[in-house]
């Protein structure tokens, strides 16, 4: 299911991601015969025209089509990360301003229920003399990650592009990590996953990338979506935030990018905003950078309502480039 | 027990008499299984039942048919874990370390102490493997395992103690084994077959042979002196599963020793009350005396003010600093919505029982039973109260989540589970108490003989004292007349 992947395809932009524009090609050939394949699925023996991956257009007939699944990264890979990256993530607190369409898209993303949201909007005031700032919150993906560190059985792993993932196949349930986590980012199944859910996730090749169908027991929380990184895409809360406020990229590369694609240095945007990390004090060594509210382009939140709920996530073919502020 | 007039033989007659009293005395409560004690399993069973049923149901439908939810993760059954664990030192510091300083009087009590050690650390083992989200991968942790773990730390840990202090309990048995296996055959009970297959097996062929006791001295020793650092360390991993995070509350240098003194406060409690217990049942109040109620409560002070001591450490410290997110939990702990529970566990069980037990005419069968109720429950609440209060203040804000997640009181399903547990303690000592002495009658033996052996070496001097004294006498007498003769 790589629907969200066409919110905003940014692989000409970016020379990390083009490397992987083969792939993503064939990719892409495999979405449109997926469509094609949904298109026509009543009404068997029908004639329908499939994109190849090498670009031909042929007719085929229906009853003949499988859909199309990539293959998902072996767990090894997956263990190893992506080579010669350091992923990184930035919020713009300036311009938050808690309308939760990441945690919707996230939501969307990850076929999350819609009380776990593994990016999360908080409302903050640190003094009562202070003034509130909304604060959206992934998990940090720390570089000395206390989550880690305390797995009995090395199933929640940080890769070598500094994402922490979880083995959903490996993890015993025993919630250290969770109790570790400094910063609640952790989620357990505590029950069977919804019906509709497993419908929709089954045919879903299983990989620690994409922790899905998710299993009852275990423990799960945000992955920087690295399955979308493979394709050279940014994670879905970047890529559908419409206020500009998330950044990513790669800190090897000192660049990192807005959902509006605007591309800049991360160490410049970092010095010019006064850049800091979310209890730096902890020494976890967060891979998720904070710019201070200053200036900011929303109202101050109103510490009293709970934070807007943004219902359902955007429609899928929502177009990014006309939600530009 | 020792024969008046002692002239050697009939004192020999005197201690055999005696050592035949305490043999009768130990042995009468596994000849007859009263109506009481079927009517008692029978309940223990209802109650495993049940909760065995619950965790079927758990097993089924996920953790989430109990009431922990994404901030409260740990929950009753981990802080049960910890209380049971706690309780489990208990074995090693009646036995071992009041066996290692060669305390005579601990001799009638070290057997139901051991035993205790065993089932509190079988059930507390059997905890968390509960509170698993999957229990069928238990075996990652022997393929996986990860030595940096704190949970493999406790496996580890957990299970060394398990085997050293079943040897513990099984070695000081064997020469009872042996008696059990020569006498209880011939009489009335029920599973006679059973028994004397069982007890046959136990005694490992022991005859009583000098060889054999020379093994068995030696490896007790040796045992006595591992099980000791083995027992410590166990407390202290089990404390490091919360004192290596960096949460408000678990964040503390003084958690091992603060977890370990915790365990020995409840787990002497624990003993005290099998002492007292055992001792109404079976009728064994000419072995287990006033004395040795007297000695443990004077035990039980000390640790009660060890432990007083640590929690000023751990609570007054940051309490003084009020740091942020410390501040926050400390806040709710005295003032909030946990302060009645964390004051009643504070004064209630650690303050009030230091006053009890102080008083030496409190220190007596029934007012100290009572005090170590007192003491044994406040030690479970309270770790409820380090394990929960501190997941419920996460540095971050609980925002925007369903209202029951924000707080957390135990569910039936969490009780009932919890609650089976304890009966499954309780009905593994029943068992045990029907079917073994629980009294190591061997050591008592040796006791009643060095007793013998006192009091004829008293006798002895006392008479040779008095020959001395009758020769020096007549000396005496028969030097005046010489001195007198010459003059």
């Amino acid at each position: 299911m790589k629907k969200v992947k066409k919110y905003n395809n940014i692989t000409g932009r970016r020379d990390f991601l083009r490397k992987s524009l083969i792939s993503g090609c064939v990719l892409a050939g495999g979405a449109i015969g997926l469509e094609k394949v949904f298109s026509g699925e009543n009404d068997s023996g029908e004639k329908v025209k499939v994109l190849t991956p090498d670009g031909k257009v042929f007719v085929a007939n229906s009853d003949h089509l499988k859909e199309f699944r990539p293959p998902p990264v072996t767990n090894e890979e997956a263990r190893k990360g992506i080579p010669n990256r350091k992923f990184v993530m930035v919020f713009d607190l300036s311009k938050c301003d808690g309308c939760k369409t990441c945690t919707a898209a996230c939501q969307e993303m990850h076929f999350t229920e819609s009380d776990r949201e593994w990016i999360k909007v908080f409302k903050m005031k640190d003094a009562t003399t202070t003034a509130p700032y909304y604060f959206p919150k992934p998990c940090f993906h720390c570089d000395n990650p206390p989550c880690t560190k305390v797995c009995p059985v090395n199933a929640t792993y940080k890769r070598q592009d500094g994402i922490v993932l979880i083995d959903n196949e490996r993890c015993i349930g025993c919630r250290c990590c969770m109790a570790a986590c400094p910063y609640s980012t952790r989620f357990f199944n505590w029950s069977h996953p919804d019906p509709r859910q497993v419908a929709a996730t089954a045919n879903i090749p299983y990989s620690p990338e994409q922790s899905l169908p998710r299993r009852m027991g275990t423990v799960e929380k945000c992955d920087f979506c690295p399955d979308m990184l493979r394709e050279g895409n940014m994670p879905a809360c970047a890529s559908t935030c419409p206020m500009n406020a998330i950044y990513f990229g790669d800190q090897n590369e000192d660049a990192v990018t807005n959902a509006s694609g605007v591309t800049v240095r991360l160490s410049q945007l970092l010095e010019d905003n006064a850049g800091y990390r979310h209890l730096e004090e902890l020494g976890t060594e967060p891979r998720v950078y904070y710019l201070s509210p200053k200036n900011r382009k929303y109202p101050v939140p109103d510490m009293e309502s709970p934070v807007k709920k943004q219902g359902k996530a955007m429609p899928m073919e929502m177009d990014m480039g006309n939600m530009k502020m | 027990m020792v024969n008046e007039t002692l002239n050697l033989p009939a004192g020999q007659a005197g201690l055999k008499n005696g050592i035949e009293i305490l043999r009768e005395d130990c042995l009468r409560p596994l000849q007859k299984w009263g109506r009481s004690t079927l009517i008692w399993i029978g309940f223990l069973l209802l109650v495993i039942g049940w909760g065995l049923y619950c965790y079927i149901h758990q097993l089924r439908n996920g953790l989430g048919v109990t009431a922990m939810r994404d901030y409260v993760s740990w929950g009753l059954y981990i802080s049960t874990f910890v209380f049971f664990i706690g309780i489990s030192h208990s074995g090693t510091l009646v036995s071992a370390i009041l066996r290692i300083s060669k305390q005579e009087w601990r001799r009638p009590i070290t057997r139901s102490a051991e035993l205790l050690t065993f089932v509190s650390l079988l059930f507390g083992g059997i905890l968390p493997i509960i509170d698993l989200g999957r229990p069928d991968r238990l075996a990652n942790i022997v393929i996986f395992g990860r030595v940096q773990s704190p949970l493999v730390w406790d496996v580890i840990s957990i299970c060394t103690y398990l085997v050293g202090s079943t040897t513990f309990l099984f070695l000081p048995m064997i020469p009872d084994m042996a008696l059990c296996r020569d006498r209880l055959t011939v009489c009335d009970s029920r599973f006679k077959k059973f028994r004397k297959w069982l007890y046959t097996k136990m005694a490992l062929g022991w005859k009583g042979t000098k060889s054999q006791w020379h093994t068995l001295e030696l490896t007790m020793t040796t045992m006595t002196i591992v099980i000791i650092p083995v027992a410590v360390s166990v407390h202290t991993v089990v404390s490091y599963i919360f004192a290596m995070t960096l949460r408000p509350g678990w964040d503390s240098t003084v958690f091992g020793p603060y977890f370990v003194t915790g365990a020995l406060y409840s787990g002497s409690a624990g003993v005290i009350l099998g002492m007292a217990a055992f001792r109404k049942l079976y009728h064994l109040e000419k072995y287990i005396t006033l004395k040795h109620f007297d000695l443990m409560g004077r035990i039980q002070l000390a640790l009660t003010l060890i432990y007083a001591y640590l929690n000023l450490n751990e609570y007054w410290i940051p309490a003084y600093k009020m740091a942020t997110a410390e501040g926050r939990l400390l806040t709710d702990l005295f003032y909030g919505s946990y302060s009645k529970a964390f004051w009643t566990c504070q004064f209630g069980t650690v303050m009030l029982p230091i006053i009890f037990l102080a008083i030496p005419k409190l220190r007596k069968p029934l007012m100290i039973s009572i005090t170590c109720i007192i003491i044994v429950a406040g030690a479970w609440v309270k770790r409820y109260l380090i394990v929960v209060p501190t997941l419920l203040h996460p540095f971050m804000p609980i925002q925007e989540v369903p209202e029951s997640w924000s707080s957390y009181f135990p569910n039936y399903v969490e009780f009932s589970v919890t609650a089976a547990c304890l009966a499954g303690i309780f009905l593994i000592i029943t068992l045990f108490s029907k079917l073994f002495p629980m009294i190591a009658v061997w050591e008592v033996e040796d006791g009643l003989k060095i007793d013998y052996d006192k009091q004829a070496a008293i006798y002895l001097r006392t008479k040779r004292e008095e020959e001395e004294a009758k020769i020096l006498e007549d000396r005496l007498k028969t030097g005046s007349e010489t001195i007198q003769q010459p003059a």
